[in-house]
């Protein structure tokens, strides 16, 4: 009895939560899909029109804005941010004496919620309140910095902000990469002669290639749910210039009762997690056949 | 025999318990009304409610200005367990009644005459084909500007009365150093400028038929395009900093004399009184230049409710709503004026006066309009969409034969 009990406890306690997983992910992504394809507007109905909200959803003028910044915000965002913290955790790992207050103090915006950061950054960036008041204060009356107000500029705000939260994430991320690359390696190669930066480039940071990995599918993630960040800095403005999927699904499904509308725009952004996390898996999967 | 007597009894008594409860008229009433003034303005309708021998179950939902609240309503309403009376406006009645969960409250109404006492188009909206399913609150004027007495007076500027004097006043306070439109880049903000721009050089025809019958010819006319055109130049008054301010931000740049107007919902006058600016005094009021009046009425609909006690609750109610005390007290708080039109006026304060004597002329002219903007004319899809154009080109540099066709085809692929 206790034999049969030990084999089949994990698949007991896993039970719930794969229960749970089955019907409130997937099966409320199955009935997104549904709603999709009809025709709701402030309560869901359930007969299948077909394509129309995909069609509408194309057309929009409004979801082009939301969906190409995105990819500007997606990008920036990623990169910046894993260049940042590549170069701090690389700065860090000196064997510098004040190394732990330092990675503190990085990560510590981490610990903030995207509301707080992007209502501080607002107030920051805002022309008439914070750096660019500041700065002709002190007599350079012609600086300017009002990107918060402009709408071709808004978007590479909301990228300032996401990266000053996430930098500091991915340098810990990196640095417990760098800490985990064989010291006897290193050493080797400092006895060969080997310039650091040459070191750098060639062994310690081609063996952390998983940790890059990770870092991208971490910041991706965030790039493509990110919301609240848009909503406490910009609100969306000017105009819509600073939509992104998320908030134009939000837009739809809560304040203008179109409800199949917000369905599709959802989908999609389910399609594009997908684009970038199933080639994920598979390269997991495939290595772990190997 | 014994048992079946306890049995006996005790179902009598619980019936009788049950029937006791039942004669009292119960409420659940759900609202977004939870700033100061409006929490105050809900306490007294709550207040009268108890008096006559009601229970209040009072659900208020805060956030998103009625979005949250919306959400628990659909929550509500799907789930088969519907309040008794919910804050809703203008289209979205019509919408929830497609669904086949209103009542109808026609009784109540019948009895107290409100056909004879409610302005016909708002009326209107409180109708479900014909039977009434919606109690009005208020009257609220959306096309309202705002002035600075004292920089008004010091620039030698009189309220505009057409739209080419506004501009030159403008113009004139621009080259002073003043602010001449104090506005906040939100989208629902660029709107009320929008129609009150719209409604001032169309006129009210124009404005029925473009944003009320969504008539695509008049979407795509040249009045239209001067509209656009009236709206570039607006951008041009406004100050740089302007993106995402909060309404009640530019109220106070218009009270501290940064800026001289402000067009805005009677709302406004809330921040000026709350300020202990005085009417004609220390500010103005005055209607945006052209013919007509927006109104955005605030409304409870009635739900279908089980139970003769709550079905009682939600009649007691509507008699409430309409009576003449609560519209009094009520607008009192909240700045906007009765819906009916025999209330007596006496405490109410200069504004109001001149909105209401303005709906009832433009009642009998027919040029009593409902605002797009706030929800009023068009269902959440199509006003969103018309939002989204003009938001996107009072924030760009579109110009205005491109504004009219993207309105066409997005109010187009909104429907």
């Amino acid at each position: 009895m206790s034999g049969w009990l030990e084999k089949q406890l994990p698949k007991l306690v896993l039970a719930p939560s794969f229960v749970a997983i089955l019907i409130f992910v997937y099966g409320f992504i199955g009935w997104t899909a549904w709603v999709s394809f009809t025709k709701s507007k402030l309560l869901p109905r359930y007969d299948i029109v077909g394509l129309i909200q995909y069609d509408r959803l194309f057309v929009s003028p409004r979801w082009d804005v939301a969906f190409s910044n995105l990819f500007i915000f997606g990008c920036l965002f990623i990169i910046i941010s894993m260049l940042l913290g590549l170069l701090l955790a690389i700065l860090l790992d000196q064997k510098i004496r004040t190394e732990g207050i330092i990675r503190t103090i990085y990560l510590y915006p981490m610990a903030l919620s995207m509301i707080v950061t992007g209502t501080a950054w607002k107030w920051i960036l805002n022309p008439g309140l914070g750096l660019e008041a500041m700065v002709r204060s002190w007599g350079w009356e012609s600086f300017s910095f009002n990107w918060l107000v402009d709408p071709n500029m808004a978007i590479y705000t909301v990228v300032i902000a996401g990266v000053w939260q996430a930098s500091g994430f991915v340098m810990a991320l990196f640095l417990a990469g760098l800490r985990s690359v064989d010291e006897e390696i290193i050493k080797a190669a400092q006895v060969d002669g080997i310039p650091t930066w040459r070191i750098y480039s060639s062994i310690i940071l081609p063996s952390m290639a998983a940790i890059f990995l990770s870092a991208f599918i971490v910041l991706a993630h965030l790039a493509i749910k990110s919301f609240d960040l848009v909503i406490a800095l910009t609100g969306g403005g000017p105009g819509y210039a600073t939509d992104l999927p998320a908030t134009y699904m939000y837009t739809m499904a809560f304040s203008r009762g179109d409800i199949g509308q917000a369905a599709s725009s959802a989908m999609i952004m389910m399609a594009v997690v997908f684009a970038i996390v199933v080639p994920y898996l598979y390269s997991e999967l495939r290595a772990k056949n190997d | 025999m014994n048992t079946k007597l306890l049995i006996a009894a005790t179902a009598a008594l619980t019936i009788s318990i049950t029937s006791m409860a039942k004669a009292e008229p119960q409420a659940e009433v759900l609202h977004w009304w939870t700033s100061g003034g409006e929490a105050k303005s809900v306490a007294v309708l709550q207040e009268e409610f108890s008096a006559r021998g009601g229970t209040w179950t009072d659900m208020p939902v805060a956030g998103g200005g009625g979005d949250a609240a919306m959400t628990a309503l659909r929550a509500r309403v799907l789930s088969g367990n519907a309040p008794t009376a919910v804050q809703l406006k203008g289209p979205a009645i019509q919408e929830w009644y497609e669904e086949g969960v209103l009542a109808d409250i026609s009784s109540v109404a019948n009895a107290q005459g409100w056909a004879d006492v409610l302005p016909a188009s708002i009326a209107g909206h409180m109708k479900c084909e014909g039977n009434w399913c919606a109690a009005p609150v208020n009257v609220h004027r959306i096309d309202w500007i705002w002035a600075n007495a004292a920089v008004l007076a010091e620039n030698g500027i009189s309220m505009p009365t057409s739209w080419e004097e506004f501009n030159a006043a403008a113009t004139k306070l621009q080259a002073a150093g003043i602010t001449p439109l104090a506005h906040g880049g939100q989208a629902w903000q660029d709107a009320t400028v929008f129609e009150a721009v719209a409604l001032g050089i169309g006129g009210p025809k124009f404005f029925h038929k473009a944003f009320v019958e969504l008539d695509e010819d008049t979407l795509k006319s040249d009045t239209m395009k001067a509209v656009f055109d009236q709206m570039r130049i607006m951008r041009g008054f406004v100050d740089s900093n302007f993106s995402g301010r909060d309404w009640n931000l530019a109220t106070t740049m218009v009270m501290n004399g940064e800026a001289a107007f402000q067009i805005m919902g009677d709302w406004a006058k809330g921040e000026f009184l709350a300020a202990g600016k005085r009417p004609g005094i220390d500010f103005l009021c005055a209607s945006t230049p052209g013919d007509g009046f927006l109104y955005n009425v605030d409304s409870f609909a009635m739900f279908d409710v089980d139970g003769a006690d709550k079905e009682e609750g939600q009649m007691l109610l509507a008699e409430l709503i309409v009576g003449k005390n609560f519209q009094k007290v009520f607008n009192m708080n909240k700045g906007s004026i009765p819906a009916r039109v025999d209330v007596a006026l006496d405490d109410f304060d200069p504004c109001a006066h001149a909105s209401a004597q303005d709906m009832a002329a433009s009642n009998s002219g027919g040029s009593l309009l409902p605002s797009y903007a706030h929800g009023m004319a068009l269902r959440g899809a199509q006003s969103g969409a018309i939002t989204d154009v003009v938001t996107a080109h009072f924030n760009s540099d579109m110009s205005s034969s491109e504004a009219v066709d993207m309105l066409a085809s997005a109010v187009a692929n909104s429907l």
